[in-house]
């Protein structure tokens, strides 16, 4: 059974991760760019929610080697300007042939925002 | 503008040579609220490189950045990437479709470090989202 991981986001973790991972795509910063292409204001990076959903993974498997990770970004993660979002991952780990694969689920509101999210371990 | 279909298939020239530093890696870490306590990066780390490709491919083909969502995105590791590796990514197009006034464009980029060995191999789907859309 693994716990289920509740993470908050807000614009300055948004700022902090464009510095630091090289995305400077303003939709995740400006409000007034966001909307202009059609979104419903200020989203994370779908990579900074990938990078919880893989924190989780490295809370619940400490030191196993990751050998494959991925997903779709189906639903946007809106961040408001003030305070922030809470998003939750839970996970279902099941082995076979000496790797474990971790099924997740990632939801904001209540709602999946990741499709399909899974890593592959080798413990 | 819809994407250029000629782009599929076309790989563009490795970036940079982009040395890893515990700095970066901590930074990376931080951002996410956690503590780089050393050791590998995080499993998303790799997605830096695979930017570096990205920024570039995008510029080359003057694609704005703010029309692009990310739509999907895969990672297949041979070893985690660790401070002191000095790491370039070299992108590929692999598939180009239109839907409903938005570009879906299909990547690949091959991260491999000074030795030339691959450290992994990134998969991302870009939208572009179209004036109209």
């Amino acid at each position: 059974m693994l716990e289920t991981q509740t993470y908050t986001i807000t614009r300055a973790d948004l700022v902090r991760y464009a510095a630091a991972s090289g995305d400077h795509n303003p939709i995740h910063q400006d409000e007034a760019v966001a909307t202009s292409v059609g979104l419903p204001g200020v989203i994370a990076h779908g990579m900074y929610t990938m990078a919880l959903a893989a924190r989780a993974v490295s809370t619940w498997f400490p030191g196993a080697e990751v050998v494959s990770f991925g997903c779709k970004f189906t639903n946007p993660v809106v961040v408001p300007a003030e305070g922030g979002v809470e998003v939750e991952v839970a996970g279902e780990a099941k082995e076979a042939d000496g790797l474990t694969t971790v099924a997740l689920t990632v939801t904001c509101g209540g709602q999946k925002v990741l499709g399909m999210p899974k890593a592959v371990l080798r413990a | 503008m819809p994407v250029d279909q000629s782009l599929v298939g076309r790989t563009f020239p490795p970036t940079a040579p982009h040395p890893i530093t515990e700095e970066q890696v901590r930074d990376f870490v931080a951002a996410t609220g956690e503590e780089y306590a050393g050791g590998p990066a995080p499993a998303t780390y790799p997605i830096v490189l695979a930017f570096d490709a990205m920024n570039a491919f995008l510029e080359a083909e003057s694609i704005d950045l703010f029309r692009i969502v990310h739509g999907e995105q895969k990672f297949a590791y041979e070893r985690p990437v660790v401070p002191g590796d000095v790491l370039t990514a070299t992108l590929t197009v692999g598939s180009l479709r239109q839907i409903a006034g938005n570009d879906i464009i299909g990547t690949t980029s091959e991260v491999t470090d000074a030795s030339g060995a691959l450290v992994c191999t990134t998969s991302a789907t870009l939208v572009h989202r179209g004036p109209e859309a």
